[in-house]
């Protein structure tokens, strides 16, 4: 017998308790707390604030623990909140020069100005679980101050830059307002800011494979890791009203500058060309692979063909996002009924069809 | 009713988004099936489920207007009722059920059954804005051919599916010219609505907010199905009437009752199986 | 007196580099074949691109006479205009049948292609058409329904033919039609060709390589070298007389050959 989908409002209930009750888990166990995501699990955080587009530890960490976990969920949680904020102010530019460096590394150079600088990273560990973890209460040796590191740190890239070896950084003509993809819609072809903006909130999955395809020849970049720096930028702000800079603080920020291959034509010399990348928090593979697939989307702007798809705007671009993409793959979950009835009806007909037709040529023979 | 949050503004947006979404629906109005790029936020629901219906349902709703929400023609399906319980809660308008009763209606894959009236507004709830999307990938490429009123591409599509089948393969979702100019999809909804569409007394407003397109079609603009001469545009029609209410010209869900495959045909739109089932219950 | 459908003056695509095509001037008949040859990089490619507004022009003119005898400058044309007259007054064949064709959709679809764009909206009159320019390119009406994948490189390049003549544009633009067709081939898509652009009287840009093809197809022929026109006169004459270096190697390479 025919059963109403009746009670949607009661089963919707239902389901919103058994998630809180999933989330907690075996409530004989401490309930986490925020502060312990956000000091323990920062490298998630930053996760969160980046593709979520809001520097804030502690609602990054309420958003994981809600989503007991899944970054995507938290992005998603964070992004949400973050629409409804009112704007105060816009940030300054920020010089990442004036960095307060905590690790400072290039693949280009045996040694530059300033060392090489490995800070926390889990580069030279070896990957062997350590059981060590297993047991809680276990104190962490406290990193013993050495030397302060020269500050400001220069940039690697600008002692090419002084040869004219790479392209100059110039500030565009006019040096135009930047658009806000969060309040005006990504239309193509699009600037380089736009392009940066979407690679910074963009899914760090599928940048990364975009990066990986980059390397393996789906475009043709030859990229070097100039300089990857992490540590703290502060930030000001100047309202119009008071005319003045007022620092606000600092941030984490990771940046990395890709030397890629040159370019070079009748009137200019070759040069080497960049590609940029640059994350909220220690978030070094997500700002390297951005760096390498902002310069193959750079493929129109210097003269290179545009064959592989890391090179074509529109389907890097429109396809980032992994809010946009979450939502529009599990939409699939929603009913169909009217349409799937629709293409019923419709195969049924064209089945009867092709039916009636071979019933008719046998007769025929 | 249920009780409005205050912590949130009337609708959940700002009152400026609000005005940037109105100006893009007065565009859109302006220009009949034109898909008007604006700045989609982000909301609390994802993507796919309804955003860009939730924007623009959230920019025009007053406190008098009676909203109904659909999804698949039906009141009670889940995703229908987390819409309306969002905008009942941000809003505190009235809901109801009933077609006529309403002032607004927020759809996902339906037009309702009853006809609709002046004065009425239905918002669709649209996943893929372009119509010419499958058969070419590119936006940049697409809003040529808009510009330049160039849709060969979709009637070589509809000459292939007749050469290939003997009919328009497309039975939702089915293109449409407004006014004589745009090439438009009426959303996912059954080609059975299509006609609904044409000089229909009501605003028919439609918003995608993953793609951050939104496009109108006016009170009684002419809205027409593509097809050739010789095999003219046709809706769906069923065997069967509603097993319920006994109705022989409304779109039919197929239930299957049991693991013998036994199936059974009601009304997809609940409202008006449910009004013609009262209506027999008076009269008998 | 008939006045020119095309004709060109000063007309200048500088890709900067030394690259491109420099003054050139022409003037094209209704119903007139024109063949330019040269040898790859000589621009040839280029000024066809630039004839049809696929490329902007950096100086010079190109008049375009339509059929109500109206002039249109195509080096300032904007671009709904240029779509107009590509839709309805010109063809494009390409060397490439991918370029030119849609592969994945049927015959009868890329024939019938054009004759919607001008707003045909009968099924059984485009089958018929489109059926009578299969037969009329030897490809045969009953395979209206196969995809041009299904073809071999001579078919696809008549289904090209087809496909463009079914308007009855009043130019076609061809970009090295028999590039990509064997020797064998390409005698019988010329000799097709010429009997359609006879029969119909449209008049033909056509880009080659091969001085030999143009004797076949073209009444008159410009010989490009280094983006310049070095030679213009009737095919026959060039090919007997010619009177540049260039030409005179271009005409020796095929009677050797």
């Amino acid at each position: 017998m025919y059963v109403a989908v009746k009670g949607g409002e009661q089963a919707i209930a239902r389901s919103w308790d058994l998630l809180a009750a999933s989330r907690r888990g075996d409530p004989r166990l401490l309930e986490l707390e925020l502060a312990q995501i956000r000091e323990q699990m920062r490298l998630a955080v930053a996760r969160v604030m980046l593709e979520g587009s809001l520097y804030d530890e502690n609602l990054a960490a309420l958003a994981l623990k809600q989503a007991a976990g899944d970054a995507v969920e938290a992005i998603f949680l964070l992004r949400a909140f973050r629409t409804t904020l009112p704007r105060l102010a816009t940030s300054l530019p920020l010089d990442t020069g004036a960095m307060r460096v905590r690790r400072r590394i290039s693949g280009t150079f045996k040694d530059v100005p300033g060392g090489q600088i490995l800070g926390p990273t889990a580069d030279y560990t070896q990957r062997l679980l350590d059981f060590s973890l297993a047991q809680s209460g276990a104190e962490a040796d406290c990193a013993e101050d050495h030397d302060p590191l020269p500050h400001p740190l220069p940039n690697v890239l600008d002692t090419l830059a002084r040869e004219g070896l790479i392209e100059a950084e110039t500030i565009p003509v006019g040096d135009p307002e930047p658009p806000d993809l969060t309040r005006s819609p990504l239309m193509f072809p699009a600037s380089r800011p736009a392009r940066l903006q979407n690679l910074a909130r963009a899914d760090e999955g599928w940048l990364l494979g975009l990066a990986y395809a980059t390397q393996r020849g789906y475009a043709e970049s030859h990229p070097f890791a100039g300089e990857i720096r992490m540590g703290e930028v502060g930030v000001s702000v100047c309202p119009p009203e008071l005319g003045f800079e007022i620092d606000i603080g600092a941030i984490t920020l990771t940046e990395c500058q890709m030397i890629n291959q040159f370019a070079g034509s009748k009137t200019a010399p070759p040069q080497f060309t960049r590609g940029y990348g640059l994350s909220f928090g220690e978030a070094e593979r997500k700002a390297m692979a951005m760096a390498l697939v902002d310069r193959s989307l750079r493929a129109e702007e210097l003269g290179e063909d545009q064959l592989a798809p890391t090179q074509q705007q529109e389907f890097v671009l429109y396809h980032s996002d992994n809010v946009e993409a979450s939502g529009f793959v599990q939409h699939l979950k929603l009913p169909h009924y009217v349409d799937f009835q629709a293409e019923l009806a419709l195969i049924r007909t064209l089945r009867q069809q092709a039916a009636d037709l071979s019933q008719q040529e046998t007769r025929h023979d | 009713m249920t009780e409005r949050q205050w912590q949130y503004n009337f609708g959940f947006l700002d009152e400026n988004t609000k005005r940037m979404l109105r100006r893009g629906l007065l565009k859109a109005v302006a220009i009949p099936g034109y898909q008007v790029p604006f700045g989609s936020r982000e909301m609390p629901l994802p993507y796919g489920w309804g955003t860009g219906g939730i924007q623009l349902t959230a920019s025009i709703i007053g406190k008098s207007d009676v909203l109904k929400v659909i999804d698949q023609g039906a009141d009670d399906t889940t995703n229908a009722v987390n819409i309306r319980r969002f905008f009942a809660r941000v809003t505190g308008v009235a809901t109801t059920t009933r077609t006529a009763d309403a002032t607004l209606i927020q759809t996902r894959h339906r037009i309702p059954e009853t006809a609709l009236c002046e004065g009425q507004i239905m918002v669709f709830q649209v996943p893929e804005p372009e119509p010419l999307r499958t058969l070419e990938a590119s936006e940049v490429e697409t809003r040529k051919l808009h510009a330049h009123q160039e849709y060969g591409l979709m009637h070589v599509k509809l000459y292939e599916d007749i050469a290939r089948f003997g009919h328009v393969a497309t039975s939702y979702d089915y293109p449409v010219l407004v006014n004589g100019r745009y090439l438009a999809s009426p959303s996912p909804i059954p080609k059975f609505d299509n006609p609904k569409l044409d000089r229909s007394p009501a605003l028919m407003l439609f918003g995608a907010g993953r793609e951050k397109r939104l496009y109108a079609i006016p009170p009684y603009t002419a809205v027409e199905s593509l097809a050739f001469e010789d095999h003219p545009f046709a809706v769906q029609r069923w065997p069967h009437v509603c097993a319920l209410c006994g109705s022989g010209d409304s779109y039919l869900d197929e239930i299957i009752t049991d693991d013998a495959g036994h199936r059974l045909f009601v009304c997809s739109d609940s409202d008006y199986c449910q009004a013609q089932r009262t209506l027999q219950e008076g009269m008998a | 007196m008939t006045r020119p459908i095309l004709s060109t003056r000063g007309l200048c695509k500088d890709y900067g580099n030394g690259q491109g095509c420099f003054d050139i001037d022409f003037e094209l008949y209704p119903g007139e074949v024109l063949g330019i040859v040269g040898e790859s990089g000589s621009g040839k490619s280029t000024l066809l691109a630039t004839l049809a507004g696929k490329l902007a022009a950096d100086r010079g003119q190109v008049r375009f006479l339509d059929r109500d005898g109206m002039a249109h400058e195509l080096t300032c044309l904007p671009e709904a205009e240029r779509r107009r007259l590509a839709r309805s007054e010109w063809g494009y064949v390409t060397q490439h049948a991918r370029d030119g064709l849609r592969m994945n959709v049927s015959a009868g679809a890329n024939i019938s292609e054009r004759l919607m764009a001008l707003g045909e909206r009968h099924y059984g009159r485009l089958r018929e058409r489109a059926g009578d320019w299969l037969d009329k390119v030897e490809i045969g009406a009953d395979r209206l329904d196969d995809k041009p994948s299904a073809f071999s490189g001579g078919m696809q390049q008549r289904l090209q033919i087809a496909r463009n003549l079914v308007t009855q544009p009043r130019l076609v633009f061809m970009d090295e039609p028999t590039g990509g067709l064997d020797v064998s081939v390409q005698a019988r898509f010329l000799d097709l060709t010429r009997r359609l652009v006879h029969d119909t009287g449209i008049a033909v840009i056509m880009v080659t390589h091969d001085l030999g093809v143009a004797r076949l197809l073209a009444q008159r022929t410009l010989v490009m070298q280094r983006g310049r026109v070095v030679e213009t006169g009737l095919t026959d004459q060039i090919l007997d007389d010619p009177q540049h270096p260039y030409s005179q190697l271009l005409v020796s390479s095929i009677l050797q050959a």
